[in-house]
């Protein structure tokens, strides 16, 4: 019961913020009137970026900007991480990284995803945590929420997208560190450290030295989770006490994995000027949402398999990987809600979790369309939407039609290629690693839990998810290379072709609304997109998922 | 080659102000608001000498005259933090928690409170269950030659519900409760 009215209260509030902050978006990002404050942030940030941000890009010299950008954020990061031994800011002498895992960090933190084949507070200086992995969590944040801004500009016929240095801006300094900010400074006042101050060395009680690592905590985790980048500054992320120290922080942790993604669907519907569409999109995607964290918290709820017959008292469910300190819903709560967007924070080893609930983590990267992502969620819920749009149209023998404008051979093409790429990557990589040394040499647990340890790798890089179940010793070259190399293709592939589709669309003539065209803004739409995103999830998924973690709960009789 | 100019003068930028600025703001702000927590919520002993461990991190106790914290997957270092990340299925989670019910000397009428046998995400939760640490009472009481009622009474009054209404179970910090028998 009260789990029910903890979820409702945090998924539900959650909601509600993100419409006024759907308006505020819609105000920073693409602002209707330069008059007043507006104009001078526009003014402003041209200033900053010089020449080039004079200029109206149309798609493909903004897909350009963003890669070069992207480019030299790789690099800069790259170039951190190389060097961090002899830079300062390290108080507690982090020596060199192997290079494989300074590659995959690189792609990791530009790409949005956060998977973290390292550990925080054993591998990382200082200066490597806030300047080659916190600042890419505010850019590449700020990188998705520009990509969506020009597609959603592109749609209602504007080929001229917009400028990307100029929106990069915008989202960074106008939403992200405003937000940030605020979400800081509510960590420091739950009891998060923020401190530049090196380890500290403890006597226990019992006489025992403990060694106990801190740092600018507060700061890096308000970014982590508002720009739904998630990597932990501690290696087992939120679930750590100095990076989730209490039930108020962690409440505050999951409305902000939850708000942009949330509030990018109002933005959407208020730039491309369809508001009611923007609803039933919102409404799907809390529909499914809501799905999973139900599954998730039943499933966990049930007790620890591996305790049964030994005296011990399982009311509690299963607490394997568990803090007391946020209650017994938080966990599968979290665990849903890091997925659905692309979160990938943690503060329960998805590891341990129950067979069956550490299948719903999955699906939520399969799909990753459930909010998804800051900006890149909507997108790829862009992507089911053409799908959608076409196949209602075949079924009805019409033209299909989508804000008045023809979705043809060439959108569906573009569409179909992002979805097939993300699970040639998914499943193509579980595959090879699967089948040989690189993957069978890494597991934590044997069977199908160790393939499913190998499944969610690669369903977390493709997602630019960040997750894990972690148990995976995957900072070998083989797991650095495959992994880094899958998160750079699924992050730029499915932001690249949304955006030819949109900047094929915005070229068509605009042919007016009939009686015979689709409505995207009716529950009957709803209903095709909810179906279309079910079906093909299932279709593409549903065998790897009976050779993971269906056949590990099917395994253990009752 | 001019977009690779202005991508380099827009990180300089966003690197000064997302870095250094809103580092210093908010490290600032938490040395002078909250200087305790924000250094990593340290205590010092009862003479103020020696600082003996975190209010926020778990240490390792396994004298009988202390209460015991949830089993930690990487010995309580917390330079190293981590869980077990074994499936809960797997037999070596059935393993260690036969050794705890040894330990704890566990039988189907004195069943042990799951959180005891079930090692935590970070190996540093700094609490257990109020009952889990209720069931340790009688051992620290023997231990300590001190009437359980009195012991159970000290648990009584530093657990919590962390979440109020919405998180029911209540618990205590097992550092804290440690050093209140001390006194």
């Amino acid at each position: 019961m009260d789990a029910i009215l903890l979820i409702t209260i945090v998924v539900g509030g959650t909601a509600v913020l993100s419409w006024p902050l759907g308006r505020y978006l819609r105000w920073a990002m693409d602002p209707l009137s330069l008059a007043g404050p507006a104009g001078r942030f526009d003014r402003l940030f041209r200033a900053f970026g010089g020449r080039l941000c004079a200029a109206q890009q149309d798609w493909k010299q903004y897909c350009s900007a963003l890669l070069v950008f992207n480019v030299v954020m790789f690099t800069l990061a790259f170039g951190i991480l190389g060097l961090q031994q002899w830079l300062p800011l390290n108080p507690d002498g982090k020596g060199a990284l192997e290079g494989s895992l300074i590659f995959h960090t690189a792609a990791s933190f530009t790409s949005n995803t956060n998977l973290q084949h390292y550990s925080g507070e054993v591998h990382m200086s200082y200066l490597s945590q806030l300047g080659a992995l916190m600042w890419p969590q505010f850019v590449s944040a700020a990188t998705g929420i520009a990509a969506l801004t020009a597609m959603a500009r592109g749609l209602p016929g504007r080929a001229q997208m917009g400028n990307f240095f100029v929106d990069l801006q915008r989202a960074t300094f106008l939403v992200l560190l405003p937000l940030a900010a605020l979400v800081a400074l509510l960590m420091v006042l739950g009891g998060m450290p923020m401190t530049l101050q090196g380890a500290a060395k403890v006597m226990t009680l019992e006489g025992v030295e403990q060694i106990i690592a801190r740092g600018p905590v507060a700061a890096f985790v308000a970014i982590k989770q508002l720009g739904t980048n998630g990597g932990g500054f501690f290696g087992p992320n939120s679930a750590h006490p100095l990076e989730n120290p209490s039930f108020f922080t962690n409440v505050v942790s999951t409305v902000s994995i939850l708000l942009i993604p949330m509030a990018s669907v109002w933005m959407f519907g208020r730039i491309v000027g369809h508001l009611r569409h923007a609803t039933v999109l919102f409404a799907v995607m809390l529909l499914l949402l809501l799905v999973k964290i139900g599954a998730a918290v039943v499933a966990e709820s049930a007790p620890t398999p591996a305790f049964a017959g030994l005296p011990i008292a399982q009311d509690t469910g299963n607490l394997e990987g568990k803090e007391l300190r946020f209650g017994a819903a938080a966990g599968p709560l979290w665990a849903v809600a890091t997925t659905c967007t692309s979160n990938g924070s943690v503060n329960c080893m998805h590891d341990s979790l129950n067979p069956l609930t550490g299948l719903v983590p999955m699906v939520g990267m399969w799909l990753n369309a459930t909010f998804g992502g800051v900006g890149v969620g909507m997108i790829n819920m862009f992507l089911y939407v053409v799908l959608a749009v076409f196949v209602a149209g075949m079924m009805v023998g019409r033209t299909p039609e989508y804000l008045n404008r023809r979705i043809e051979m060439r959108e569906v093409k573009l569409a179909v290629l992002a979805m097939f790429a993300h699970a040639l990557f998914v499943l193509g990589g579980t595959a090879l690693f699967a089948a040989t040394a690189w993957g069978q040499g890494t597991l934590n647990n044997p069977g199908a839990h160790g393939f499913s340890e190998i499944l969610y790798e690669f369903s977390s890089a493709s997602a630019n998810n960040g997750s894990g179940f972690e148990g995976l010793g995957d900072n070998t070259v083989p797991w650095n290379v495959a992994t880094g190399l899958v998160m750079l293709l699924a992050r730029y592939l499915p932001i690249l072709l949304p955006l030819a589709i949109a900047g094929s669309l915005a070229r068509k003539r605009a042919s007016s609304a009939s009686a015979g065209t689709l409505g995207v803004d009716t529950i009957t739409f709803g209903g095709m997109l909810l179906a279309t995103i079910v079906f093909l999830g299932a279709l593409t998924f549903f065998p790897a998922a009976a050779l993971g973690p269906v056949a590990e709960h099917l395994q253990f009789p009752k | 080659m001019s977009m690779i100019l202005t991508s380099l003068r827009l990180a300089v930028i966003t690197v000064l102000v997302c870095v250094p600025g809103y580092t210093a703001l908010i490290l600032g702000f938490a040395q002078l608001a909250t200087p305790h927590t924000a250094n990593g919520s340290l205590l010092t002993s009862a003479d103020g000498e020696a600082v003996v461990g975190s209010h926020l991190l778990a240490q390792a106790f396994t004298q009988p005259r202390y209460f015991w914290p949830r089993p930690s997957a990487v010995g309580y270092h917390a330079a190293g933090a981590g869980g077990s990340n074994k499936s809960p299925t797997s037999t070596d989670v059935t393993d260690r928690a036969q050794q705890l019910v040894a330990a704890y000397g566990a039988t189907s009428d004195q069943p042990l409170p799951a959180d005891l046998a079930a090692a935590s995400g970070s190996g540093l939760d700094p609490h257990v269950t109020e009952r889990a640490a209720l069931y340790q009472a009688a051992r620290v009481a023997a231990a300590r030659g001190r009437p359980r009622a009195e012991i159970e009474r000290i648990v009584r009054g530093l657990a919590f519900a962390p979440g109020g209404f919405f998180a029911g179970e209540r618990i205590v910090n097992v550092l804290e409760l440690n050093r209140a028998l001390e006194r």
